[in-house]
């Protein structure tokens, strides 16, 4: 039979467990590189295991949110505000037409709208409806290699991000120029936000302002700050 | 890298914790507390041990927090400003996430496998009526319990099927979560995108309680920490 004092007793050693709070383990460096270790197998395990040409569930227009979450690591107030009339996207890497692009000219491209979920890997999620044109229709248009392994974006706001070249062919892949049949509040990312329904919010750039086609993977503003690059949904 | 004092707190639990077992195999309790409560943890442990027979292994590590300190670290804010950057502390939290749900996994489906092969579930885990269930768990609460080493009561056997079937909830639920649009039926069957991580953090609240209860428990009959290591009992004895 079971002592009420051993109850205490053990109590004790349970309570005094609590005390071990100094403990941090994700400093070390060793344990980084395992965390890195596992990323990698991560994405190995997705691209090989999971990585089709799967679209993302779409839902009825009633669903959408009209007052979409803002989200970045500063606050609207010091967004970029981007001159439409001033604006160029820049085009580079393997290429045949490297010549800038207008917004006028961008807007120019056939639209299409769909309303899908963005995900957030700070655990939030929220519906909503995107207008503008598949980045296949302008990769297309360009005249992108195909066959390179990576798409890269730099952005007005010091963001960097990279895709592979599969989910930038994702017909859900959008250049996305409205939020809500809206054209971007300038915070949201004008002239045009990536908007990448299989991929978490971070790895959906926006002031998009260069696009890179290249075969070296390139680095992520998050990736970098220990996210898993590949990020697939 | 110097060997700094802040590195000996953290190998020095660690070194207590994998000394436990054996400890706990010449039938003692183990504590582990800070260098100055120490002194008076083992006066405990001398008083407690000419009571009862058993002995009390008294392990140190780092310095006590301080009420504030502790206070503080309950505070989420405070504690992710403390690792810099939450965006960051978010993404090493994921890492550590998306590592260790392996660990989950393999030694899950592992578990499984033995545990049909060896027949340890037919034996062990096959239902009682709940009567049963509904006795030992009073039983339990009132510490009248029987206790046979390698023998599961009818609420230990209610708790593993439990908490197994929880681990299958993490599972599923995870999948529907890490892979939303691989995976969406799976999130249909769980009502949802917020269904599934609503369904993820009770699994994950249950396997926490079952954890702290069945350690507690443990902890009291010293012994089993033996058996539920090492898989048998050592010695089959009165274990109190």
């Amino acid at each position: 039979m079971l002592a009420r004092r051993n109850v205490l007793q053990s109590g004790l050693s349970l309570g005094a467990l609590t005390l071990l709070t100094g403990c941090d383990l994700s400093d070390h460096d060793n344990v980084q590189r395992l965390l890195a270790r596992f990323s990698e197998w991560n994405d190995m395990v997705q691209a090989f295991l999971l990585g089709g040409p799967r679209l993302a569930p779409t839902f009825p227009e009633a669903m959408a949110v009209k007052d979409f979450r803002y989200n970045a690591w500063y606050g609207p107030e010091k967004a970029p505000h981007l001159d439409p009339t001033d604006y160029r996207l820049m085009l580079a890497g393997r290429i045949d037409d490297k010549r800038p692009w207008t917004v006028a000219e961008l807007y120019a491209l056939p639209q299409v709208s769909q309303v899908t979920r963005h995900v957030c890997v700070e655990g939030w999620s929220m519906i909503g409806k995107r207008s503008g044109t598949p980045l296949r229709t302008f990769l297309e248009q360009i005249g992108a290699d195909s066959t390179a392994r990576y798409v890269r974006f730099e952005c007005a706001d010091g963001y960097y991000e990279g895709i592979d070249m599969p989910t930038a062919l994702h017909p859900q892949t959008l250049m996305a120029f409205r939020l809500s049949d809206e054209i971007l509040p300038a915070e949201y990312g004008d002239p045009f936000k990536l908007r990448i329904p299989t991929k978490p919010g971070f790895k959906n750039p926006k002031f998009v302002i260069a696009i890179y086609i290249t075969n070296h993977q390139p680095r992520g503003y998050w990736t970098d700050r220990g996210y898993n690059w590949f990020s697939g949904f | 890298m110097p060997i700094r004092r802040r590195h000996l707190f953290r190998v020095l639990p660690m070194l207590a914790l994998a000394a436990a077992p054996a400890r706990a195999r010449e039938g003692g309790l183990v504590v582990i507390c800070d260098t100055t409560l120490a002194p008076a943890m083992r006066k405990v442990g001398a008083a407690f041990k000419a009571n009862s027979g058993v002995p009390v292994f008294v392990f140190t590590t780092g310095p006590p927090p301080t009420l504030p300190q502790l206070l503080r670290d309950i505070d989420v804010e405070f504690a992710l400003a403390r690792h810099g950057d939450p965006c960051i502390a978010t993404a090493t939290a994921i890492a550590w996430h998306l590592a260790v749900m392996w660990l989950l996994a393999v030694s899950y489906i592992l578990f499984l496998l033995l545990g049909a092969l060896s027949g340890h579930f037919w034996r062990d885990f096959l239902p009682r009526c709940p009567r049963s269930i509904a006795r030992d768990f009073i039983g339990a609460l009132r510490f009248r319990l029987e206790h046979r080493l390698g023998e599961y009561n009818a609420v230990q056997k209610a708790a593993c099927r439990g908490v197994l079937a929880a681990v299958a909830v993490m599972i599923v639920s995870g999948i529907a979560i890490w892979k939303p649009v691989q995976t969406y039926p799976f999130e249909r069957l769980l009502a949802g995108f917020q269904g599934a991580r609503l369904a993820h953090f009770i699994g994950m609240t249950g396997i926490v309680l079952f954890l702290i209860v069945y350690v507690a428990f443990s902890l009291l009959v010293a012994r089993t920490l033996d058996a539920m290591v090492l898989g048998r009992a050592v010695a089959q004895q009165d274990t109190r």
